[in-house]
């Protein structure tokens, strides 16, 4: 079934080096000897930890439950003791600790009691309320908690799913074998997620550097009763991003400020669904994932490793890293972040680690001046001008930046791989965005001080008033006859009265200090939709 | 530590000039059959001195020097202007032109990237003005001179205004094919007589056309080696052949047709090498139409009704005013927005 393509702007063809991690099947190794688990592993609150130290868990046991409406459970790996609840270094941008729950396995990988849900059978609602237990999340890299995304949202639905098996950045491979060695189980998720979502029509997209994961895509659609169409798209980064995909895919451009769900689209990672499916079907909760190894090790490949996992053990069952190395990269090299230190550990949201060395990576020469050759404006998918983006950020002029749509920058990086002064100018627009969000942050923080101080003006204005008030009354009842003088003070202590009450109803609905649970609640879930748009739009 | 994205698929700016530079090659080595191997003097003035006073500026703005003057781009304004300048220009006019244009129009406001004009138009421009009878006093292409003028003759020229004894100015200058065309139809006559002048060949001035085929085959170069987008040189020879077409269609006794045009003058200098300036130019795709199309339009206009014969420089430095404008106005609809 071949359907029109829909091409977007710009993009780049970085070598691929997907080879070397594809030559052999996925690999498993031994559980290493420690589990470092961090609480966030997805987008959205902390979880609640539900054991203490010393405590001796089943592997798929629930060890941090899912708190709020945006939160990931956290399960057990394997079975084992829980040694401690501590902060440690995490594979984060940021390079801070968090907390983590470290678990030493006891050897037996003995499982809790599986409890398996027939779906086919089941509410769809209790369905999805049901995976908040699951511990699943996008598994593309956006770790965005996967039942919100199978909420009913809108008015009109979701018509059309997408399964993203792009995986367009450089060296990762995990979606690749997959597709390739679990395609049946892939298909099966999607029945799944297709049946939670209502969505009729569904179309998995994937590049054609790919021939082998879309052959067995297609050949397990054929088996399957629902209509599933396997798109193959040209190979050109950044087409794995959510919204170039949907475009790509369906012609459709998602408007800047809506969510895809918006336009009765939504969008799935194949490793995402196939977790849905094995929660569901086996009743295992999200435990491990496949992680691509690739880069300056000696054995490259994939491997279906645990949560927790340390990334030396993972290293060390690529056959370890070769001497040269000086880097390790999650992610791939457009996109991807250096790690603070080889002891953090594999996450939901970690695809591929790249061992790198000076060859593969060598450091950029000095940045020259931007000679406006717009060569960055050519390759960005945005269809954004870099160039203008790079001299408004540079100058702290960021009201133009935001003009200038600053914020649907997705920050893939072409415009810097394309750049020929070696202008880091993705960093420049990190920089600023976070510069515009706290500025927005403090100048909110600063409305709600005034709103406070006005209201308290006007309380003290009140008060005063009532007292007044009260005093002519007394006045009043002393002094009868001179009571004609006295209404036209009344009637101004009323109208006194009046304002002061409008402006306090002016006020306080966005006052959000003392709010009952139940408002804060409200406001902490749109701050996680808000939270989730800004996601999903870095979902690749 | 590096960050992302850690690869990178671009070339730099040095090689970028450099293939500007190549591009240039064919036009000069047309320009040396044409016009004799004088003009190579020019490029050595102009390169030498375009690389002294950048190193001298970037020293005095407290600038890495070696980095800038690896970059480039000061030997592209440098053999623009040579290539603009008459052939046997006197050597301190094309020290001079030189110095404006590096010193002023590039250093001072900032070096590389920030220079809102095109620093080899700015160079021409001001000797144009400050030196007007010089400026347009072209040799004849050695074919049509009557007397030949050797490497040494030309070099002696160029440095001490001294010609060969019996050899009079007239000998080896002419006017060039615009200038000639533009005083003799201000003597009434019609184009078509014009043309049988000897200064002429088959597309535009004799000899100069060839030069001007090479400029050309450069142009290409750049455009397949992915160095310029088609935009400007399209609009460009677009613009200016949709003016010369249609003044020449209604009043062909007056107006010079547009193949004339094409190949005459700093035409194709300017679609491929001279309006392509990136750092001078708008960045969106529509506002290179626009531009080129304005500077096509311009060219044309001065040629026509301006007090000089050609008309690529000021039609250039008039749009570069207009860059910051046009891009305002010429920004693609992004991803997900209205337009
Ligand atoms: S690619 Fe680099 S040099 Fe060229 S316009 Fe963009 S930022 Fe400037
Ligand atoms: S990083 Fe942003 S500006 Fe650069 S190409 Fe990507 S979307 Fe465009």
């Amino acid at each position: 079934m071949i359907s029109k393509l829909f091409k977007f702007h710009g993009g780049v063809h970085p070598p691929e080096n997907k080879l070397e991690s594809t030559s052999e099947p996925i690999r498993s190794f031994p559980i290493p000897p420690r589990l470092v688990l961090p609480l966030r592993q997805h987008v959205g609150n902390l979880p609640k930890i539900r054991v203490q130290a010393g405590d001796h868990v089943l592997k798929g046991q629930l060890l941090a439950e899912a708190e709020g409406s945006v939160s990931a459970a956290v399960h057990a790996p394997t079975s084992g003791v829980i040694v401690s609840i501590e902060e440690q270094p995490i594979p984060h941008p940021s390079g801070l600790p968090d907390v983590c729950i470290l678990l030493q396995p006891d050897g037996e990988d003995r499982w809790l009691e599986r409890k398996t849900i027939d779906w086919r059978h089941a509410d769809r609602r209790m369905l999805v309320a049901s995976l908040r237990d699951s511990g699943v999340v996008g598994m593309g890299g956006a770790a965005f908690p996967t039942q919100i995304k199978l909420r009913p949202s809108g008015e009109s639905g979701i018509h059309v799913l997408i399964i993203n098996g792009a995986e367009c950045e450089p060296y990762i491979t995990c979606d690749d074998m997959l597709m390739r060695e679990r395609a049946d189980e892939i298909v099966k998720g999607i029945e799944v997620v297709q049946y939670l979502l209502g969505a009729e029509r569904c179309i998995v997209g994937i590049e054609d550097n790919k021939p082998y994961a879309a052959s067995s895509m297609r050949e397990a659609c054929s088996r399957s009763a629902t209509a599933i169409e396997v798109e193959v798209v040209p190979t050109l980064y950044p087409s794995g991003d959510a919204r170039r995909l949907i475009h790509l895919l369906t012609g459709i451009e998602v408007p800047s400020d809506k969510r895809s769900t918006d336009v009765g689209v939504q969008v799935f990672n194949v490793a995402t669904v196939m977790a849905v499916y094995r929660y569901f079907e086996h009743g295992e909760p999200a435990i491990s994932r496949i992680v691509t190894v690739a880069g300056n090790v000696r054995n490259p490949g994939n491997f279906e490793v645990p949560f927790g996992t340390p990334i030396d053990n993972l290293l060390e069952a690529a056959g370890g890293v070769l001497p040269d190395t000086n880097d390790l990269i999650m992610g791939g090299p457009m996109m991807g972040f250096s790690l603070p230190s080889p002891q953090v550990s594999v996450t939901k949201a970690t695809n591929c680690i790249i061992a790198g060395a000076p060859k593969m990576f060598p450091e950029p020469p000095p940045a020259m001046p931007c000679i406006r050759c717009a060569r960055c404006a050519d390759a960005c998918p945005a269809n954004l001008q870099p160039q203008e983006l790079y001299w408004f950020s540079k100058s702290d002029n960021f009201e133009k930046a935001r003009d200038y749509h600053l914020f649907d920058c997705i920050e893939c990086g072409c415009c810097s791989y394309v750049c020929p002064s070696h202008i880091p100018l993705v960093q420049y627009y990190r920089y600023a965005k976070s510069e515009i969000l706290v500025a927005d942050k403090a100048k909110q923080a600063a409305d709600l001080a005034r709103e406070r101080n006005e209201f308290r003006l006007a309380r003290i204005e009140r008060e005063k008033q009532e007292r007044a008030a009260k005093h002519a009354q007394k006045a009043a009842g002393a002094k009868t006859e001179t009571a004609g003088d006295d209404d036209a003070k009344k009637a101004a202590i009323a109208a006194a009265m009046e304002r002061a009450r409008a402006q306090k109803a002016e006020v306080a609905p966005q006052n959000t200090t003392d709010l009952p649970p139940a408002v804060q609640n409200e406001i902490a879930e749109i701050d996680a939709r808000r939270a989730e748009a800004t996601q999903e739009k870095q979902e690749s | 530590m590096n960050q992302p994205p850690y690869i990178s698929g671009s070339t730099s700016v040095s090689v970028i000039m450099l293939k500007v530079l190549l591009a240039l090659v064919p036009g000069i080595v047309a320009y040396v059959w044409i016009f004799g191997s004088g003009v190579l003097v020019s490029l050595l003035l102009a390169s030498v001195t375009a690389l002294v006073s950048e190193a001298v500026m970037l020293r005095l703005r407290n600038r890495p020097i070696m980095p800038f003057l690896m970059d480039g781009s000061a030997l592209v304004t440098a053999w623009l202007l040579a290539l603009a300048l008459p052939p046997l220009a006197p050597w301190w006019l094309i020290v001079v032109g030189t110095l404006f244009a590096i010193v002023i129009a590039k250093q001072l406001y900032g070096g590389l990237g920030y220079n809102p004009f095109n620093p080899a138009m700015i160079g021409y421009a001001v000797l144009l003005i400050s030196f007007p009878a010089i400026m347009t006093q072209w040799p004849a292409p050695l074919a049509l001179a009557h007397a030949q003028l050797g490497f040494m003759d030309q070099v002696h020229y160029i440095f001490g205004r001294m010609l060969p004894d019996g050899v009079g100015l007239d000998a080896i200058s002419s006017a060039t094919p615009l200038d000639y065309l533009k005083t003799q139809l201000k003597l009434q006559h019609g184009v078509a007589e014009i043309w049988q002048a000897p200064v002429f060949g088959t597309l535009g001035g004799k000899g100069g056309e060839i030069v001007v085929g090479a400029y050309l085959l450069g142009g290409l170069y750049l455009l397949q080696q992915r160095i310029i987008s088609w935009h400007v040189p399209t609009a460009f020879l677009l613009a200016l052949a949709a003016m010369s077409a249609i003044f020449h269609l209604i009043d062909p006794v007056h107006y010079a047709g547009a193949t004339f045009h094409l190949f005459s003058g700093a035409s194709m200098l300017c679609a491929f090498f001279i309006a392509t300036d990136p750092i001078s130019g708008p960045t969106t795709p529509k506002g290179k139409l626009v531009f080129a199309a304005g500077i096509g339009i311009l060219t044309w206009l001065i040629r026509t009704y301006g007090g000089y014969p050609d008309g690529v420089a000021f039609a250039v430095l008039l749009m570069n005013i207009c860059v910051p404008l046009i891009d305002a106005y010429t920004q693609p609809r992004v991803f997900g927005h209205e337009k």
